[in-house]
């Protein structure tokens, strides 16, 4: 590298610079769209049924159905309503007031008495998760309900298995755990790609990007002096992400900063990568968007394993799962919050994530020539 | 193998070909171009919107690939080595390559940095190049609030960062005001003289020709003409004349004038009409005038821009023109204020587009809204449309005040905006029957305006073609008849015929004509000088003020001096904005 190629690309840099100091929209992609989103994931979104509203009917309330009953207000997880009949429970739930209903026939005591006891309970199946969360919290009240009357009648429980829970790697059992280290692969590829293929986009319609190529400038000149402001960027956005992370929702980080550091890197690369890439065929600022929220932003989002479980998913999507770089940066980034610096994750993961960013950027390069056509 | 003249020549073009493909349809846009630029001298490149011009300039920068043929720029094939020919020119690209986020200082520095201009050179460089543009004291000012005239000067002084061998300029002059037209031209004059700079200009208006050492006359792709600009208007001498009568109507004189044969071509040009007349008619003597008695005709001198339309016409491009029937003429003076415009201001934040206008225009008056951009015609034109609402002043279009009673008149007006606003993807006659009934109509009138539309803007043939495969005279017709599909009393034009060739802007202007004969008023906003000079009346407008009202004789006539008899409408512009200044300072 000559002397007069480093005058060209600290021209160009200085001028990268310049611009993202003085244009509020790249500094908010890159700061203020990751705060959001992770306030928004952070404390709005939550995988958990917490104060779920469900109907108690009780039709003809006695001490039994009073005690049963006491469970579900004690419970975290449900905010229970109390109706006088099925009829207008059911009501509440068509008005979307209630989520499930609980019915204790009028006979529930005399048959808690002679043995089988039925207590029917309706969900809404409408969200199928919810409504299998749902499910499992009123089947967790009931038993204990059962197993605490048999003690305290010391009569032997008709439950003879007893389940101990051990949560590990997310003990709390929060969603927000596993959900914000996730978000951060989300908001690298907004900088990385989404941006980055933008504000060359916006070259290329404001003619700028003619003008620079009639000049002694390089493609490799242009190109790392897009990469470098960029990669700066996403890296200051991914620490203040991380910084939300641990000190405003306490997310645990078990692993190393280093490898939280070397695995972004590679990530940012590959996105960035795929930024200038789209640019490459892109050339004004709607398609460059479309391209990258459909190619990068949304992948990122729906099949990098970051809301939704892969090893759910049919055979076929988890096949395309394996072309998404953020899959293998969220599956790093997870294992070094929840668990700590496992390297049979992280070494295989990494390195999809290398061979990602050379292709990406090397058909970048490729892709880039000094012309119009 | 060396060409032939090298020593001389800064640019070989050989049988240059070039086509592009979008959208599965292939546009020739270069078809076997020859030529040869001179060094040391400046060259125009003219033709209309879809000449070649930018590719061709593309294709000398190296920035684009030929189909086929050989392009040498100093010496240097540009298809080989693009990157040495990149780093010997200066290139200003359309809309001038700023950075308009950047400080004019910024932009400088960003350009002698990828131009490798040593940093000890610098000071005296910039001293030089902010001087010659006047951008001195505007060093901290950001590129994007720098006048349209500034960022020209700004985009040429970047692209002359580091001394030049050659300096491509694409459209330098369009859009901005006249005074900055002129200084751009004089410094371009002056680095040519004083530093032997070659360059090379693209340009949409034909009367820059005169300016240049050398012209190359482009249209659709090939290669018109090449030579001396004088060589274009020595071939036309003694053809040209112009026409007055004094019972006629300028624009039945034009009609009668157009389809007497031997005349090539008629334009109205303020009060009279000017004519040509073709290859085999050779004096005026030879040509049946009508009215013998009333009509004086007297010798004009030729124009570029005659050459370009003799040279069209010679490959077929125009048609015989009819004589169409026209209603009588009206009583003179019985023509009431249909447009009233009092006191009108439109502010934005703490700017004036709009700062206290005022004027009016008769029925079946063409008035013009003369301006470079940013001179506030568009927001006039938005105002008198009732899609933006006036700060304050009155506003009455067909009676109706604007403030009030918005859609009522909205009714009566039709609206041609800027680049024509078609559906591109929908046919000719889609867009015809989207647009009429946008405008309310149904059934068997809807149908008989757009057989109507068909038939009178000739666009029959086309009625299944998609309309962005038009060509761009079609497309502005097209746009004109979705204007007129409810037969409106007044009509808007915004910028009609910006980039069209003479023969399109003939047509379209013959028809604007037809309508204000039959009655309708029209409104047009123009930045070309030319097309002013078509109207009844105009004003002339800059930084959201009118400087000047009337018809364009008596615009001009206020600015003859004994050095300059008959100014062209340029120079009066120029005079009156130097006047202004003078009252102001």
């Amino acid at each position: 590298m000559s002397k007069r190629s480093d005058g060209r690309l600290r021209g160009l840099l200085r001028k990268e610079f310049l611009q993202i100091g003085r244009d509020p929209s790249s500094i908010a992609i890159a700061f203020l769209l990751p705060a959001i989103l992770l306030l928004l994931f952070g404390y709005g979104v939550s995988l958990d049924a917490r104060n779920v509203p469900i109907a108690l009917v009780a039709e003809s309330p006695d001490a039994d159905t009073q005690s049963f009953m006491a469970r579900f207000e004690q419970s975290p997880f449900f905010q229970p309503r109390n109706f006088a009949t099925i009829q207008r429970a059911d009501r509440a739930m068509l008005m979307r007031e209630v989520r499930g209903v609980v019915w204790i026939r009028a006979n529930f005591s005399r048959q808690l008495r002679t043995g089988v006891a039925p207590i029917g309970v309706i969900v809404n199946g409408v969200d199928a998760n919810d409504a299998r969360l749902v499910e499992g919290y009123v089947q967790q009240i009931w038993t204990s309900w059962i197993a605490a009357r048999a003690q305290e009648a010391r009569i032997p429980t008709p439950i003879p298995v007893s389940v101990e829970q051990r949560v590990w790697f997310n003990p709390a059992v929060e969603s927000r755990n596993y959900l914000v280290p996730g978000l951060i692969a989300v908001i690298m590829t907004l900088t990385g790609s989404l941006l980055t293929a933008m504000v060359i986009a916006r070259e290329w319609e404001r003619g700028t990007m003619e003008a620079l190529m009639v000049t002694r400038v390089t493609m490799r000149d242009i190109l790392v002096a897009k990469l470098v402001p960029y990669f700066l960027l996403g890296m200051g956005g991914m620490a203040a992400s991380v910084a939300i992370a641990v000190w405003l929702f306490g997310v645990p980080l078990l692993g190393s900063i280093s490898v939280l550091v070397a695995a972004s890197t590679v990530f940012l690369l590959a996105a960035l990568g795929m930024g200038l890439l789209i640019s490459s065929a892109a050339r004004n600022q709607f398609v460059a968007g479309q391209i990258a929220i459909i190619a990068a932003f949304l992948p990122a989002f729906i099949l990098s394993g970051f809301l939704f479980d892969i090893g759910s998913m049919p055979t076929p999507v988890q096949f395309i799962t394996h072309a998404i770089a953020a899959r293998y940066f969220v599956a790093v980034l997870q294992t070094v919050f929840l668990v700590g610096d496992v390297w049979s994750i992280v070494v295989p993961n990494m390195a999809a994530l290398v061979a990602m960013a050379v292709f990406f950027l090397g058909a970048a390069r490729l892709m880039s020539r000094k012309r119009l056509d | 193998m060396p060409l032939a003249n090298e020593a001389t020549s800064a640019i070989l073009i050989n049988e240059v070909k070039k086509r592009f493909v979008a959208g599965g349809r292939a546009v020739t846009a270069l078809d076997g171009v020859n030529a040869r630029i001179r060094r040391g001298v400046v060259t125009g490149l003219i033709g209309p919107d879809g000449a070649g011009k930018t590719t061709l300039m593309r294709l000398i920068c190296g920035l684009l690939q030929l189909d086929s043929g050989r392009i040498e720029v100093l010496g240097i094939d540009s298809a080989k080595d693009p990157l040495a020919v990149q780093s010997r020119v200066g290139y200003m690209p359309q809309h001038f390559g700023l950075y308009e986020d950047l400080s004019v200082q910024e932009n400088l520095d960003l350009y002698a940095d990828l131009q490798e201009v040593a940093a000890l050179d610098r000071p005296a460089r910039y001293a030089e190049l902010l001087h010659m543009t006047g951008l001195s004291p505007f060093t901290r000012r950001l590129a994007g609030k720098l006048s349209g005239g500034m960022k020209q000067k700004l985009g040429l002084a970047c692209a002359l960062v580091r001394v030049p061998q050659l300096l491509l300029l694409d459209e330098p002059t369009v859009g901005v005001d006249p005074v900055s037209r002129r200084e751009l031209w004089g410094i371009i004059d002056r680095i040519t003289r004083a530093e032997g700079m070659t360059v090379l200009l693209s340009t949409a208006y034909l009367d820059e020709a005169e300016r240049c050492n050398a012209v190359l006359l482009m249209h659709e792709g090939r290669l018109l003409g090449q030579g001396d600009p004088t060589t274009f208007t020595d071939a036309m001498k003694g053809r040209s004349f112009r026409v007055t009568a004094r019972d006629v109507n300028k624009r039945r004189l034009r009609e009668r004038l157009a389809a007497t044969p031997g005349v090539l071509d008629a334009i109205i040009q303020g009060a009279h009409v000017r004519i040509v007349l073709d290859r085999a008619t050779n004096s005026s003597e030879d040509v049946e005038l009508p009215d013998r008695d009333g009509v004086e005709i007297s010798p004009a001198a030729p124009r570029f821009e005659d050459r370009f339309v003799d040279l069209l016409m010679a490959r077929g491009a125009g048609r015989p023109a009819l004589l169409v029937d026209l209603p009588p003429a009206a009583a003179a003076g019985a023509a009431e204020d249909v447009i009233v415009v009092e006191r009108l201001q439109r502010r934005f934040g703490d700017f004036y587009a709009v700062n206290d206008i005022s004027f009016s225009v008769r029925r079946g008056e063409i008035f013009g809204l003369l301006g470079a951009n940013g001179a506030g015609k568009s927001t006039t034109f938005q105002m008198l449309c009732g899609l933006l609402p006036a700060t304050s002043g009155t506003l009455r279009v067909a009676g109706f005040d604007l403030r009030n009673a918005r859609a009522t008149a909205r009714k009566r007006i039709g609206y041609m905006a800027q680049k024509f606003s078609l559906y591109g993807d929908l046919s000719v006659q889609d867009n015809l029957r989207f647009f009429s009934s946008a405008y309310g109509l149904f059934g068997a009138r809807r149908r008989a305006r757009i057989a109507w539309a068909l038939a009178e803007f000739e666009l029959a043939p086309f009625a299944q073609a998609t309309s962005k495969d038009l060509p761009l005279g079609y497309k502005q017709r097209l746009a004109l008849a979705c204007a007129l599909m409810h037969e409106p009393d007044i009509i808007f034009l915004d910028e009609p015929t910006s980039g069209v060739d003479p023969i399109a802007r003939r047509d379209f202007w013959r028809w604007i004509n037809i309508l204000a004969e039959r009655g309708v008023t029209v409104l047009v906003t123009t930045h070309f000088m030319e097309e002013a000079e078509y109207c009844d009346r105009l004003a002339i407008m800059a930084h959201g003020r009118i400087l000047a009202e009337g018809a364009s004789e008596s615009i001009k006539a206020r600015f003859r001096t004994a050095e300059r008899p008959e100014p062209t409408m340029e120079e009066a512009f120029i005079a009156l904005i130097e006047q202004k200044e003078a009252e102001a300072a």
